[in-house]
């Protein structure tokens, strides 16, 4: 051969699998002539996404890469030209219009196409398989006038097809399947059970065990008859009962083929003829076809690297898949069948919720072998690769399907445990090795980059949860500090941003944004740059009120069914009579559900939108004003009745809260602030439970600081003991000034000092000691947020423009939405449910 | 005479512009249906879309806040409930596959806001 002679490879088959194969030929960067057949008329398209059409996807949007692409690359493409004939003697082939092709290399990529079993009638008008875009187009305008539809085939296919069946508008969607199961090739009887009941649920009605032995009907199909003579009637059948290699140019050409067809290979995808490849699903490897697209791309692979001189083996593939279906997740992995006595198995099923996992171990409980996921697949990609990896599982292995119950368990920290060969992205064979060093050596920290860089998470997508953990862990593993910026369009944390808008005086938001930010900003940045220009100048929110999320925008917390709580300020719980009975009057005439809170409050649920401006005319004309419960700032100081009334009192824990509720409402915060004080040491405000508590003592007061109630609690954790009230004022304004400066955005005080260096000795220095000389500067700045509280409901109440802005239709502004609605409980109302 | 009952029932007039809020959004009701508008102050765009949220079928979209995603600045709101986000121009949902909303044509002539359920 001359050096300069480029070798002819031809592909029969424009698939997914014969697309992959030129795309990986080329990456190789070795010179051939590509020369393509396909038999479809139009380029290669995603399949796996095939059911996308009916969402709106064009073919085009659907194709793997355009004409265009092919031109690029020097590929020739026939088109709507299948083969028809292989002379391997003479290496050439022949199409269907004529043409004769000498090839040097053959690589069969001809795919499968569905399996129509032999049923009386299975000719009729009527009756689809669903493999190619022309089978959609075909079931589309067919649906039109069709009223019932039926799915032959109950397995994963099938179950695709019979959404489309009900995404294209038919009346009633049935599937008869003749195994006693649905999905058998994946999931076990109980997994079954619970999908069956949940596709019920969204109307799709499942037949199994039957055996369909007769198509009913003139010319058209008019119904299905059964191996029991009984009968149903439909309109249009789809065929889903496996598929069937395309294995027939092989027969031609006399290539050996399995007892039950698809074309033989060996590891490096050889025919018997070793110039002759077949890859994809018209290949059969060790005795078995795989109908999946990734283990297809690794025999693309492999045939690539061999006419690239590449030692590389296709060693079988795994099986295991995670799928939507019918928005019902749906996961099976490793061997999900195998059972006792070859193992042990841990099951968990909650038909409520409509959750069924499987885990299946070894004896010892040591690894896991495969398992089963319905309902909730979350814990999918973590599963397989403790499969694939023979990773030793934890001591309580139920943790894995239940999540660990008590105790806290560190997501994130599994995935930087896998060993480097560990695949990650299975669709583009990317191991964790890969991502790690896209990281380490080329920089890439998001995970667009990283799609671009190695391709992982750009087919099904599943990985991608990983695909981030794994960043984030190669980051941290390497000191490389994961700077927490508020989100896309501003490079900065939240402290770094209240400097600059501090500093430079800034005090709107499309200033901080064209000053600072890039883009037209988000749900993220613009509540946390709220929150920062309220904490420095405490200005009316409403000012800005588009930049305020819901509840700030319209000073009300929504609810359910998007009505809207009421929550006026209660200082230290203390209340009159005749206050009370406003609150009452007011909640009978607007129909609302009251409850008492934990902040010794009352909260006022279930109202419009439109009635909120009414409300709260009536509210502050009897002198309440905003609770702030709407806001991320101070809530409530909870307080214990003290020395006035009870005989164990040292001293008036009362008064002190209301002082203290009163110094600092209106205070916004980068979340939402809590105190408390309790009377004596009995505790009963639970003081040591909030952001800031106070505990009476025989010398004075103890400051406890950066206590949690809620989901993580923690115990608040003593700033001084024994001081005076002017003193714990003092500090308690410093604390709540540098907390309100330095934390991240959404953290409460308690996760903020876990995560200051130096902890809790730290601060005291700063609040006490004063040692950053920065005490008097906090103070000054917590005096002119105090000097500028006004009430917000009060300012709406009195400027009729802003009331305008509580309508909910701006073109109907006396109709309330007419969406809302409630149900009795109890004597009162609560939201329908959704 | 036709080409005006044409063009009369294609384009609705639903509020002044002044009514909606800059770079916020407000409902308007069009027969039976809710349309939430939105006024992109910033980028000198308008957008209609239903106020439905798919996600817990709740009537809060006007409601939520607008911006952009991306290095392409596609335009989008988010639900004040649980923050799903969704294109303004194709509907999309960008946070979850599974959902999409109606996106309407939208235009604003000598103070006045236009849309168009065809
Ligand atoms: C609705 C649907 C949903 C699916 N969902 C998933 C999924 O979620 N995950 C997954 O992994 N897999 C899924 N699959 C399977 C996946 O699509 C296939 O595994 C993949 O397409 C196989 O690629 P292939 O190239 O081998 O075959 P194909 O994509 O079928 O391509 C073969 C091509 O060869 C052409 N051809 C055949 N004979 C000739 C000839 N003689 N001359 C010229 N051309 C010829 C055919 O017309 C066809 O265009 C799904 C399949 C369908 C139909
Ligand atoms: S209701 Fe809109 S995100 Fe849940």
């Amino acid at each position: 051969m001359t050096e300069n002679y480029t070798k002819n490879i031809v592909i029969v088959g424009n698939g997914m699998v014969g697309y992959k194969f030129c795309e990986k030929l080329l990456a190789k960067n070795e010179k051939f002539n590509l020369i393509v057949f396909g038999e479809e008329p139009r380029v290669a398209y995603d399949r796996v996404h095939l059911s996308e059409f009916f969402s709106g996807k064009s073919a085009d949007d659907l194709s793997m890469a355009d004409v265009n692409w092919y031109i690029d690359n020097n590929i020739t493409l026939h088109l709507g030209d299948p083969i028809k004939e292989i002379n391997r003697e003479t290496q050439t082939i022949y199409s269907f219009k004529g043409l004769v092709q000498s090839y040097d290399y053959l690589v069969l990529a001809t795919g499968s196409a569905p399996f129509v079993p032999t049923i009386p009638g299975i000719d009729k008008k009527g009756v689809f398989v669903y493999r190619t875009i022309e089978d959609l187009e075909a079931m589309t305008s067919y649906a039109e006038f069709a009223q019932k539809g039926v799915v032959m085939g109950g397995g994963l296919l099938g179950l695709e097809a019979a959404k489309a069946l009900i995404d294209l508008g038919l009346k009633e969607t049935h599937v008869v399947e003749f195994a006693p199961r649905l999905m058998p090739r994946q999931i076990d009887q109980n997994g079954s059970k619970l999908l069956q009941h949940k596709l019920k649920e969204i109307g799709l009605q499942v037949h199994l065990n039957v055996n369909t032995s007769k198509i009913l009907g003139e010319e058209q199909i008019t119904g299905l008859q059964f191996a029991d003579d009984t009968t149903m009637s439909f309109d249009m059948l789809v065929i889903s009962a496996g598929i069937r290699p395309r294995d027939e140019l092989a027969r031609q050409s006399g290539l050996e083929l399995g007892p039950r067809g698809g074309i033989v290979v060996n590891e490096c995808m050889q025919t018997s003829d070793e110039k002759i490849f077949a890859i994809g699903e018209c290949a059969l490897f060790d005795g078995m076809i795989y109908g999946l697209v990734a283990p297809g791309y690794e025999m693309a692979e492999i045939v690539a690297s061999y006419l690239c001189n590449i030692d590389k083996k296709f060693k079988g593939y795994d099986m295991s898949t995670k799928l939507k279906l019918i928005g019902v997740d749906v996961a099976s992995f490793g061997d999900p069948f195998i059972c006792e006595p070859d193992c042990k198995t841990i099951s968990f099923e909650d038909s409520n919720k409509g959750v069924y996992k499987r885990i299946n171990m070894t004896h010892d409980g040591k690894h896991l072998l495969g398992g089963v996921l319905v309902g909730d697949a979350e814990a999918y990609n973590m599963l397989l690769q403790t499969v694939n990896n023979k990773i030793v599982l934890p001591p309580n292995p139920e943790d894995l399907i239940l999540g660990a119950r008590g105790g806290a368990a560190s997501e994130g920290a599994g995935v930087m445990s896998l060993p480097d060969d560990a695949l990650i992205c299975s669709c583009e064979a990317v191991t964790k090795g890969a991502i790690c060093s896209a990281v380490m050596d080329q920089d890439i920290t998001t995970i667009e980059g990283m799609k671009k860089c190695t391709k992982a998470g750009t087919g099904c997508g599943g990985c991608v949860p990983m695909v981030k953990d794994l960043i984030n862990g190669t980051l941290k593993e390497n000191g490389k500090y994961v700077k927490n910026v508020i989100c896309e369009h501003f490079n900065f944390s939240r402290q770094e941003l209240l400097d600059l808008i501090k500093i430079n005086n800034i005090k709107s938001y499309d200033e901080v944004l064209d000053t600072f930010g890039k883009g037209d900003g988000c749900e993220v940045c613009k509540p946390a740059v709220a929150s920062i220009l309220a904490s420095l100048w405490n200005d009316l929110i409403l000012k800005q009120a588009t930049i305020q999320d819901s509840n700030d925008r319209f000073l009300a917390n929504i609810q359910k069914g998007g009505t809207y709580s009421v929550v006026p300020r209660i200082a230290g719980g203390e209340i009159t009579p005749d206050k009370l009975i406003v609150i009452g009057e007011v909640a009978k005439e607007f129909g609302l559900y009251t409850k008492i809170t934990g902040g010794q409050r009352i909260d006022l649920f279930g109202a419009h939108l439109n009635d909120l401006p009414l409300i709260w005319e009536k509210l502050t004309a009897a002198g309440f004003e905003s609770g702030h419960a709407y806001g991320k700032s101070l809530r409530t100081v909870k307080s214990c009745v003290g020395s006035t009334w009870c005989r164990f009192g040292l001293h008036d824990s009362v008064s002190f809260a209301i002082e203290i509720e009163n110094r600092y409402k209106g205070l916004r915060s980068p979340h939402k602030l809590k105190g408390g004080v309790s009377g004596c040491i009995r505790e009963c405000a639970e003081a040591q439970s909030k952001d800031f508590g106070i505990i009476a003592t025989e010398k004075g007061w103890n400051l406890y600081v950066c206590g949690n109630g809620g989901s993580k609690p923690q115990h608040a954790q003593l700033l001084a003991a024994d001081i005076d009230s002017e003193t714990c004022i003092k500090y308690l304004d410093r604390f709540l000034m540098f907390y309100i400066k330095t934390a991240d955005p959404l953290t409460r005080t308690a996760t903020w000092l876990n995560k200051m260096e130096g902890g809790m000795s730290y601060l005291k220095n700063v609040v006490v000691n004063d040692s950053l000389a920065i005490g008097e500067e906090l103070e000054a700045e917590m005096d002119t947020l105090i000097k500028n509280y006004k009430c917000e409901w009060l300012e709406v109440v009195e400027n009729d423009e802003m009331k305008k802005k509580f309508n909910h239709f701006v073109n109907a502004p006396e109709e309330k939405d007419p969406s809302v609605s409630f149900q009795p409980m109890r004597d009162q109302i609560m939201a329908t449910q959704w | 005479m036709t080409e005006d009952v044409l063009t009369a029932c294609e384009w609705i007039m639903v509020c002044d512009a002044k009514d909606i809020p800059e770079n916020g959004g407000a409902c308007v009701k069009v027969e039976d249906e809710q349309i939430a508008i939105f006024n992109f102050a910033r980028r000198n765009e308008w957008y209609a879309t239903q106020n439905l949220c798919p996600h817990k079928q709740q009537m809060v979209l006007s409601r939520g806040m607008i911006g952009s995603s991306g290095d392409s600045c596609e335009p989008k709101v988010a639900c004040p409930f649980h923050k799903n986000t969704f294109s303004l121009q194709t509907g999309k949902c960008l946070s979850n596959d599974e959902y999409e909303i109606k996106v309407y044509p939208v235009k604003v002539e000598n103070g006045k806001v236009f849309v168009s359920l065809e």
